[in-house]
């Protein structure tokens, strides 16, 4: 444990880029498969603004460019997503606090997580998300099983309770576990979105691109058929008559 | 219109040039489907330079703002994330279709008398590409460029004497910076790109010197019709033109399946580590270089010590240039030489093996496999002359088969 000490002054990077490293070795809660709609996704940035975005920056995201990718109108987006106060629409989303607030009440500033899921993998984003435990030796209260002195307090055990390193549930959360599950998946969804906006343009593209080039293919292969069907006849004329007789490659 | 074209041709050798290199330059009838990868690899080359231009008009090479300018593209440059794929995993596509080219040369002997220089201009270009692509690899600026420019210009600190100043010659400063950017810039659009461009330019040129090889490894000019025209050869133009559009059309379909659908190709393409900010202060847990370059990383690592790794890594990127004078067969395709074809084999099932190795961690579990591995690699090359001085051929046709 010692050990860990450094680490966790290098920042949270390192220790993540660590936790991740840990995570794949041994991972100690198995992920579910996380849905990935729009649905899951505008379901998950509601979770993000209302309860994430008080620390959590998605710089890169900007407001308007969520709406137009999820298909939501821009009182819509002021409504539901833009809570810190100054958020601007044509900007990226910003935290409520400020990084002189958290690095007082945090200890740490909290990372910016527009490529989080990106960088760590939508499977570890659950997995970190749905292994804290209450672990009274640390400042805030939290440990994490896969990213070990993790500085976030567990903003989610009010939904999905309290558990013990052993995994003794202390206090219920409101929610049970499938219901919470899920919650968790959807915030994964949109930190997945965020890493990669592209992603539903792509998808709403890519068939008719993929399609378009099939096409291209088969027509390709119609004019190579035809073309080479020359070649074919000859090969059959040499093997009938030998090769002194053949017609030359080229006409005139 | 067609005075127009006869002022045209007095003045440029464009029907001259079209004759040469199209309509009569005679390709053997018997190409299998590694012979698409050329073709292929000539429209992916200028695919990166239309996505390469795209993505520098945005681009800003400084170590505060690279790895933001990069992101700019695929947040907020309308297109801007096609544009980046398609630069991105066009690179993978690049390397897969060339170990396939170079492979198809292995396999049917087309680097022997007389096409030397083809094969040593051709695996110019691949030592080029590597270089070229590890430029492109540190621009984007994520904590993986940053570690991985480190490494490798450290490599050079191992020349001897002149070591330490080549790799402050290399990185513009004494450590990765805004000063490496600007000239790993440079180089990567301009100068290197420009020679390796040339090259693939003398690459085409004596291949249509000498004539392309083919899977049986006879030469068609050997065998001449009334006309003077090969007899297993066809022109070019159409021929070959019809069947490469058919190719390009099954190849773009799948590049399209990757850009639109699995861009990063979970993490192989694109890595994970990429999508952190370069941090001097926060070293990643293992540095690893893309999947193309793997193999050589697996096999400086076979070896403890720095400088015999490096000249072991230096070996491996250079005996490949000797395959021509090292390969003594008077046999030329592999089809008819059954012990050269299980070697060719064994060397491709050993490469990959180490790309597969030099991605892992640098565990204890691989240490046997990468020596292993790079004991076969050099091998292959040094016992080459030996054994195909006196291996046992079958008996080559006359004439290629269809």
């Amino acid at each position: 444990m010692r050990k860990t000490l450094p680490r966790a002054a290098l920042g949270p990077l390192f220790a993540l880029a660590t936790a991740a490293h840990a995570a794949v070795m041994k991972p100690p809660v198995a992920p579910p498969s996380v849905p990935f709609t729009k649905a899951t996704v505008i379901a998950g940035a509601q979770f993000f603004a209302d309860h994430c975005s008080a620390c959590h920056a998605v710089s890169n995201l900007r407001y308007k460019r969520m709406g137009a990718d999820l298909g939501l109108t821009k009182a819509m987006i002021k409504k539901s997503f833009m809570k810190p106060g100054g958020a601007n629409y044509l900007k990226g989303m910003r935290p409520a606090m400020t990084q002189a607030q958290a690095k007082k009440w945090l200890g740490l500033p909290p990372p910016n997580l527009s490529h989080m899921a990106r960088a760590l993998g939508p499977r570890f984003l659950y997995t970190y998300l749905t292994s804290f435990y209450w672990d009274p030796k640390r400042p805030s209260g939290w440990n994490n099983h896969v990213f070990p002195n993790v500085a976030m307090p567990y903003i989610l055990a009010p939904w999905g309770g309290i558990y013990t390193k052993n995994g003794k549930l202390l206090v219920p959360g409101r929610e049970s576990p499938a219901v919470f599950d899920r919650h968790v998946a959807d915030v994964v969804a949109f930190l997945r979105y965020a890493s990669d906006p592209s992603v539903f343009e792509r998808r709403a593209i890519g068939r008719y691109v993929i399609g378009a080039f099939v096409l291209l293919s088969i027509l390709a292969y119609l004019l190579k058929k035809d073309y080479w069907r020359d070649v074919h006849d000859k090969e059959a004329d040499s093997h009938s008559q030998k090769s002194a007789t053949i017609k030359p490659a080229r006409k005139g | 219109m067609s005075k127009v074209i006869d002022w045209f041709n007095a003045r440029f050798p464009a029907r001259e040039m079209m004759r040469e290199h199209m309509t009569e330059y005679y390709a053997p009838k018997n190409f299998n489907i590694l012979y698409y990868t050329g073709s292929l690899l000539l429209l992916m080359i200028a695919l990166q330079l239309l996505s390469g231009f795209f993505l520098m008009a945005h681009y800003v090479p400084t170590s505060q703002d690279a790895y933001n300018s990069v992101q700019g593209i695929m947040y907020d440059t309308k297109w801007g994330w096609l544009v980046r794929y398609m630069h991105v995993d066009g690179v993978s596509l690049i390397f897969i279709l060339l170990y396939l080219h170079m492979g198809r040369g292995l396999l049917y002997g087309s680097y022997r008398n007389p096409r030397e220089l083809l094969w040593v201009i051709g695996y110019l270009i691949y030592v080029l590409m590597m270089g070229e692509a590890f430029f492109g690899y540190i621009l984007p600026f994520g904590n993986l460029s940053y570690w991985a420019g480190q490494v490798i210009t450290s490599i050079i600190h191992a020349v001897p004497i002149i070591g330490p100043g080549l790799t402050t010659l290399a990185r513009g400063g004494p450590g990765v910076g805004t000063a490496t950017l600007e000239r790993f810039l440079a180089l990567h659009t301009v100068l290197w790109f420009l020679i390796l461009a040339a090259c693939i330019g003398l690459h085409i040129l004596a291949l249509h010197k000498v004539g392309s090889n083919n899977p049986d490894g006879i030469e068609i000019k050997d065998r001449k019709g009334a006309d003077g025209t090969p007899l297993d050869g066809i022109p070019f133009h159409p021929y070959y033109t019809v069947k490469d559009i058919f190719g390009v059309g099954v190849f773009l379909t799948l590049f399209a399946a990757i850009i639109f659908y699995a861009p990063t190709m979970h993490g192989v393409f694109l890595e994970r580590t990429t999508f952190f900010r370069a941090n001097p202060m926060v070293s990643l847990p293992d540095v690893t270089p893309p999947w193309y370059l793997a193999p050589y990383y697996a096999m400086l690592r076979a070896v403890p010590n720095k400088y015999e790794g490096i000249v072991l890594m230096a070996l491996a990127v250079v005996l490949p240039f000797f395959m021509p004078w090292l390969d003594r067969c008077k046999v030329r395709s592999s089809r008819y030489r059954p012990v050269y074809r299980f070697m060719i084999l064994l060397m491709a099932v050993t490469f990959f093996t180490l790309a597969y190795v030099g991605e892992q961690p640098p565990l204890p579990k691989y240490f046997l496999i990468e020596r292993l591995g790079a004991a076969i690699y050099i091998g292959f090359y040094l016992l080459l002359p030996i054994i195909s001085r006196f291996e046992p051929t079958r008996p080559v046709p006359e004439r290629v088969r269809s």
